[in-house]
């Protein structure tokens, strides 16, 4: 199995936070080093060119 | 009666800065109603809902802000729109504003990030997880409305990757003493824990942290993981991660309704187990093959807490004292119920909750009915319409879509018991109030006002409205357990520090009392 999945039960976390902003301060509160994105939803939340994207990805 | 409507291009919210702004329009003079949402097609069909035209609001993205406002006048609606940007920048306050703006953009500034927590609304989620997941970072994927194949796709990649995928819909995860969605301030020992979602694994670990004990690890998974359709990829991950680490001791796994192929491979997998295991498997009545041999079975989170507690404790051999309820207001009796009041109603926030209750007073013969049934001959023609005895989970999709989950905003449980409150049938209200990090600061001040004017209808009638209610909770939590406790208490609701005995309490009080 995979070093990552391990990471998350035995080295310190390392989080990106995507959504809502109260996730990561909650995180920070918990002295966990977080950052958070300013996140809005891609290609403008048109789904046919995030699916269009996702197949370029 | 007049409405209106604002459009703010560009302007991106997560739903709980809309509920606080939502909150301050709604707190202004003349206004009766409004509705702060940002685009989506979903969004737009609530405004439909409301009595706005689709035709105004059809060149809008979900990039862009609504603020639609039903007020008395033109002139309250005049005055809100002109101060609009104003309050945005006031409800805003002082927060640094981050300067990345894509998960691409975090990716390249924390090149040795691990967990990439997602709460971004459903539709987009399963895009942004797959980013996460091909970079090589685990998921925690708060978001629901994922649609499922999305779900298996990303636990597929995840599982042949040797990453974990903790989610869709899944509110609490507890890693190395870190809460991470809504979970609670919980000492660390040497209990694993792995639950479907959210509520059922807070109970776990706040009912292990008040019994003086700590947890590991607490993996959520996500409410389908255990489905036959998803087959609980994450689930069987994580026990081979809880069962390969030092630190824990006993394994419990908490469920609801798992289907019969996900539950086949999981007592496969606990088989190959070097850790016992304590499985909680709420709504299979039946006998599970290897229960009692390979696994110790547990009927309600209160018993999994026990067992697991003896397993690695084994001087504590009883079982852990319930919390005897507190002390009542004086002049409270039940037989002060008038002969028409013969129903429970349950309105609650926790899913898991809505489960265990609904089996728990199965199991002493009083059948309830639910938006959320155990059976489904049981489940509410209307999730808005009580029938009978009825158990209410408000954080079910129908309540939650476009909206803040009822652990962060208890509108609408607010406006539920009240409605409960006009039913004369109703004698007993059960709820549970979830402290911890993310929930509302104040979940029993918030609804104490509400409970307060529910038990006035029913002493201008002449009856008594019986309150129960449950806390989960540690005495880490922010909200001060003491504090909600006290509050519950002034307020004449009998409090239980479990949902299985807030709920055998109730059991009681129907076999006892309202049979008759």
């Amino acid at each position: 199995m995979n070093d990552k999945i391990f990471e998350l039960l035995n080295q310190p976390l390392i989080v990106i936070n995507l959504g809502l902003n109260k996730f990561a301060e909650a995180l920070e509160s918990q002295k966990v080093d977080v950052i958070h994105v300013d996140w809005k939803p891609p290609a403008g939340g048109d789904k046919e060119m995030i699916d269009l994207l996702d197949n370029l990805l | 009666m007049k409405n209106g409507f604002l459009i703010r291009k560009n302007q991106y919210y997560d739903s709980v800065f809309l509920m606080g702004f939502n909150s301050r329009i709604m707190g202004t003079k003349g206004v009766q109603q409004s509705a702060v949402l940002m685009a989506t097609d979903t969004n737009k069909e609530v405004l439909v809902n409301l009595g706005f035209h689709s035709a105004d609001f059809q060149t809008a993205t979900p990039n862009d802000l609504i603020i639609a406002v039903i007020a008395d006048t033109q002139s309250v609606l005049n005055e809100l729109f002109a101060n609009v940007d104003h309050s945005l920048t006031e409800v805003r306050g002082t927060k640094t504003v981050s300067n990345l703006h894509s998960l691409s953009e975090a990716l390249e500034a924390k090149p040795a990030a691990n967990l990439t927590v997602i709460s971004v609304p459903g539709e987009f989620a399963a895009y942004e997880a797959k980013k996460s997941l091909e970079a090589g970072v685990n998921v925690f994927l708060f978001s629901d409305n994922v649609p499922v194949e999305d779900e298996i796709s990303l636990k597929k990649y995840a599982y042949e990757h040797g990453l974990l995928v903790m989610g869709p819909d899944c509110g609490t995860s507890l890693l190395q003493g870190i809460g991470i969605g809504f979970a609670n301030s919980v000492r660390k020992g040497n209990i694993g824990a792995i639950a479907a979602a959210g509520t059922g694994l807070q109970e776990f670990t706040c009912m292990v942290h008040n019994q003086g004990y700590g947890i590991s690890h607490a993996i959520g998974a996500g409410g389908r993981d255990l489905s036959d359709a998803v087959i609980g990829l994450t689930t069987l991950s994580a026990l081979d991660i809880l069962d390969q680490d030092s630190k824990t001791d006993v394994i419990a796994i908490i469920a609801k309704l798992p289907g019969e192929k996900s539950l086949g491979l999981l007592i496969e997998k606990i088989k190959q187990c070097r850790t016992p295991v304590i499985g909680c498997f709420l709504g299979i009545r039946n006998s599970i093959d290897g229960e009692e041999v390979i696994f110790k079975r547990a009927k309600t989170i209160d018993e999994a807490v026990f067992l697991a507690i003896r397993q690695i404790d084994k001087e504590r051999s009883t079982s852990p004292e319930p919390m005897p309820p507190l002390p009542l207001k004086s002049g409270y009796t039940p037989q002060r119920w008038l002969p028409e009041q013969r129903y429970l109603r349950g309105i609650f926030a926790g899913g898991t909750f809505c489960y265990q209750s609904q089996e728990i007073l199965n199991k002493m013969g009083i059948d309830i009915n639910s938006n959320a049934p155990l059976d489904k001959h049981l489940k509410l023609q209307h999730p808005d319409f009580s029938k009978e005895h009825t158990i209410v989970d408000m954080g079910d999709d129908f309540y939650t879509i476009g909206k803040p989950h009822p652990m962060i905003d208890s509108t609408q449980r607010k406006l539920r018991i009240l409605k409960e409150a006009n039913d004369p049938q109703v004698a007993i209200l059960l709820l549970d109030f979830i402290l911890g990090y993310n929930s509302s600061e104040d979940p029993v001040g918030k609804l104490v006002d509400s409970i307060q004017a529910a038990q006035k209808i029913f002493n201008k009638r002449g009856g008594h409205l019986t309150v129960v209610a449950s806390i989960c909770g540690t005495d880490g939590d922010s909200q001060d357990i003491t504090m909600q406790t006290k509050l519950l208490n002034e307020a004449g609701v009998v409090v239980f520090n479990s949902n299985a005995q807030a709920t055998e309490y109730c059991g009681n009080l129907i076999n006892g009392g309202l049979r008759r």
